[in-house]
């Protein structure tokens, strides 16, 4: 039988040891994932350990502190802080979520620290998200409309805005697309979760009308029907969305206009 | 060693540098003109903070209730204290209503009034028939509205194919001999290579500093970098000593709760269970604005009347309202203060604290976009090639304190106005003039310095030492003695940098010397802030002088211009204030005393 593991380059070493200050009551060790591109090095795991007692409470928390006080090279993604910009979205305790809205507190044991999956990795827990950007701008997401706009705004009944709740608040920050096993085999082409999720967001608003086109970009064995329900997407989403349902409800459409 | 840095070169007709608000809607509407647009950003646009605004962007659509764009005016020129320019307030506001339409076109999700209209909801500040009554006037996206807007602005980018160089931190502008920005020197993080962008103009859209302070709403990465690069350029800022509290940060975490949250019914309370804000603005209680409201928390904390153990912050009420209302508006604060300060907001009030927000100070714009500076007896030089908007400008249209929504409204209005100036003064494809061969080599020699850095002191430290002296000395309360101590303290930490240390000496996403980069930036801006702020000797909005109680219209009603030589010393000159419209049809507002 086929024996599969990771290339030679890719294996994770361990790697460097940084103790708690002297006096640290509250110790948590932070495992994380290291790679730099420069030094022709394999992958390592370092480890620091953290006096909760003068943390602040999140994940982010934590590498800030490490990164000022220990390892100014360790290097991560981040910005707003409060889990609405989708920067700091990175593999924490085995799941993929925002660091900066993750509670150290809700992980037990040491916190290992990984960058998004089945990327690649430019440095550290920075991965490459081009491909999904790439794939976010080909389902041409703008509002398409024939008719000419109003002198006013388009009018939208309070349920016809509804449908948009659950959909427009997604921040990219690509922790479901990278959780999902079809993406990760087939993510040059599967569209993945997040960017279904926004096409349906564009599918289900009374103002857009190109839904017959968007379906039909969509018509396709692997851009939308690569997704097998596995429901990781719905399970690891930071912003407690659903794309699962979403995609269901694409499905839903493609086969109602038959 | 700058040749050591290979760099590639580039040719546009406009750069824009910045992905927020203001940066999108300005590149969207170059590419829609046909002129050739990078647009550079060391976020993914999407991540900018932008996508922070919450509450709503303001404009008289009357969606609500009568409204008037005179009104709306009348509002911000009081908001600013009488330090706001009224033709450009007129051209914002008039704007306003034009700009929220466009952007529901384009497709912004906003929330809904019963018969399908964009919902308004009332904000600070803002009233109907010039102070009598409360205005609905902030159009909103629940309390997301910035998200909407910029995911919104993004989308309209890509329609537009404009082009987008992501994780490109700038470092510098191109300035030539004659004082004409060329365009602008950047890093690619994500390979590490140097490129030289020139273009007939370049805007700068590069927001606020507001990390210049220990605690604010601001996310990590608003940093001023623009600011700093003009600063080194020889070019002023202006009105740098009115720095934006908002009173509802959480306590502890600085994150934003939406004053939107007040517009909704929500009120303040002290220890005592009081709703003071009744005691320090009887007409507009706890919608004064937020200079008058955070001034009130800060005196109700000093005085005893604080909540907590420490008795050092307030508390923010909102579990009197209606739990399907709170979830259909506010979702987005709801969910922050549940994660942040471990509050059900149906049931308890949000701990909350006057939080360091947004700089109404900036690059001195005129109302197309245009950099201005101070050439010989001219106070209005434009800068040929250089532009700046949103929160990294001052057009100025918040003069000494801005009210809130008028923010998101100034970034598309002003956005839209660069891009409409840059079509009609740039040819496409017109040719650019040469450059000297070692044009932008000095913005490689500073970054290869700092990279190479081996002082004794961290970033982090430095930064934090200035952090600590911004909070403890440019406060929302300001004494000539504290602010002469924050001057030389904020100097010693720009003596430090020459002895700062970078650890990372790569060049492919190097956030050590990046964050080193923007300390360099951010400590230039709180140096002329603290200065500024010394210098003006009123009470102003914003800056609230306890020696200085009172407003002094006749020796500073005028804009603080403040130049950084190349030595780090700081002087100041001055601007005037136009303190008249744009046109016939609103009179001019003669400054009165500022009653809420």
């Amino acid at each position: 039988m086929a024996e599969f593991s990771l290339p030679a380059n890719s294996r994770v070493g361990k790697g460097k040891f940084h103790p708690a200050p002297a006096g640290a009551k509250r110790v948590k060790r932070f495992n994380i994932y290291r790679w730099n591109p420069d030094d022709g090095q394999n992958p390592r795991l370092d480890t620091f350990e953290v006096d909760l007692d003068d943390c602040s409470p999140m994940v982010l928390d934590a590498l800030i502190k490490i990164k000022n006080e220990v390892d100014a090279s360790v290097t991560f993604r981040r910005s707003c802080r409060e889990g609405v910009c989708g920067s700091c979205a990175m593999n924490v305790d085995g799941t993929n979520t925002l660091a900066c809205i993750k509670a150290i507190d809700d992980v037990g044991g040491d916190v290992n620290v990984y960058p998004l999956p089945h990327l690649p990795v430019v440095k550290d827990l920075v991965p490459d998200l081009s491909t999904f950007y790439a794939q976010y701008a080909a389902i041409e997401p703008w509002l398409q409309s024939e008719s000419a706009a109003p002198a006013k705004e388009r009018l939208q009944s309070r349920e016809e805005r509804a449908k948009l709740d659950g959909l427009y608040e997604c921040v990219m920050c690509a922790c479901c697309s990278t959780a999902c096993p079809s993406y990760w085999w087939n993510g040059d082409r599967y569209l993945g979760p997040a960017i279904l999720l926004q096409a349906y967001r564009w599918l289900v608003d009374s103002r857009d009308e190109a839904t017959g086109e968007r379906l039909d970009a969509l018509e396709d064995p692997f851009r939308l029907y690569r997704c097998h329900t596995i429901m990781n997407c719905a399970k690891t989403c930071p912003k407690h969305l659903n794309p699962a349902k979403a995609i269901a409800e694409i499905k839903k459409m493609m086969v109602e206009r038959r | 060693m700058p040749n050591s840095y290979p760099i590639i070169e580039h040719a546009y007709d406009v750069v824009v540098v910045g992905a927020g608000g203001a940066g999108l809607r300005a590149t969207m509407g170059l590419a829609e003109a046909g002129l050739s647009t990078a647009c550079l950003t060391k976020v993914f646009p999407t991540r900018s903070h932008t996508v922070a605004a919450q509450g709503g962007i303001s404009a008289a659509l009357g969606n609500m209730g009568e409204d008037d764009w005179r009104w709306h005016m009348y509002d911000t020129v009081k908001g600013s204290d009488w330090l706001g320019d009224q033709d450009a307030i007129e051209y914002m506001v008039r704007e306003g209503p034009r700009a929220v339409i466009e952007l529901e076109h384009y497709g912004v999700p906003f929330s809904r009034t019963a018969d399908g209209k964009i919902f308004q909801r009332a904000f600070g500040g803002m009233t109907t028939n010039f102070g009598k009554g409360i205005a609905q006037r902030t159009c909103a996206a629940a309390d997301r509205t910035g998200h909407a807007m910029l995911h919104t602005l993004y989308q309209q980018s890509l329609k537009y194919r404009a082009q987008f160089f992501i994780e490109y931190f700038a470092l510098d502008l191109i300035m030539d001999d004659d004082g004409a920005c060329r365009g602008v020197m950047a890093w690619n993080l994500d390979d590490g290579t140097m490129h030289r962008f020139r273009a007939n103009m370049t805007i700068l859209a590069t927001g606020g500093y507001g990390r210049a302070y220990f605690s604010c709403t601001s996310a990590h990465t608003c940093t001023g970098d623009g600011n700093g690069m003009v600063l080194r350029a020889g070019l002023p800022l202006q009105d740098m000593e009115f720095v934006q509290f908002h009173p509802t940060g959480i306590y502890g975490a600085g994150c934003l709760i939406t004053e939107g949250s007040r517009g909704e019914g929500g009120f303040l309370v002290n220890s005592q269970g009081e709703r003071f804000m009744e005691r320090y603005a009887p007409s507009a209680k706890d919608l004064a604005s937020r200079d008058v409201v955070s001034r009130a928390m800060t005196i109700e904390i000093r005085e005893g009347r604080g909540v907590g153990p420490q008795k050092d912050h307030i508390f923010l009420h909102l579990d009197h309202l209606d739990p399907a209302l709170l979830a259909e508006r506010l979702p987005g604060i709801s969910e922050t203060a549940q994660i942040f300060a471990g509050v059900d907001v149906t049931k308890q009030p949000i701990p909350v604290l006057p939080t360091v927000h947004y700089n109404m100070g900036g690059i001195p714009t005129n109302f197309h976009g245009e950099a201005l500076t101070i050439k010989g007896s001219s106070p209005e030089a434009a800068v040929p090639g250089l532009m700046a908007v949103g929160e990294a400008a001052c057009v100025s249209v918040h003069g000494a304190n801005r009210l809130g929504s008028n923010s998101l409204l100034d970034l598309v209005v002003f956005g839209r106005a660069a891009a409409l100036r840059c079509a009609a003064v740039l040819k496409p494809g017109a040719s650019h003039k040469s450059l000297p061969k070692s044009a932008g080599e000095e913005a490689i020699a500073r970054l290869d310095k700092l990279r190479h850095a081996s002082g004794e002191r961290s970033t982090a430290r430095i930064r934090l030492d200035m952090q600590r002296v911004m909070q403890n000395h440019a406060a929302v309360f300001r004494t000539q003695e504290t602010l002469d101590e924050g001057v030389r303290k904020i100097g010693e930490v720009r003596d430090m940098m020459p002895h700062v240390k970078v650890a990372d000496r790569s060049l492919i996403w190097n956030s050590d010397l990046v964050e080193t980069l923007e300390l360099d930036n951010l400590v230039r801006q709180a140096v002329v802030t603290m200065h500024a702020a010394a210098n003006r000797k009123e009470s102003r909005g914003a800056h609230a002088r306890e020696d200085f109680p009172d407003r002094d219209d006749v020796h500073w009603m005028k804009h603080t211009a403040i130049f950084l030589g190349a030595d780090g010393k700081p002087r100041i000159d001055y601007r005037p204030v136009h303190a008249n419209p744009l046109t016939n049809d609103v009179q001019a507002i003669p400054p009165q005393p500022r009653v809420y």
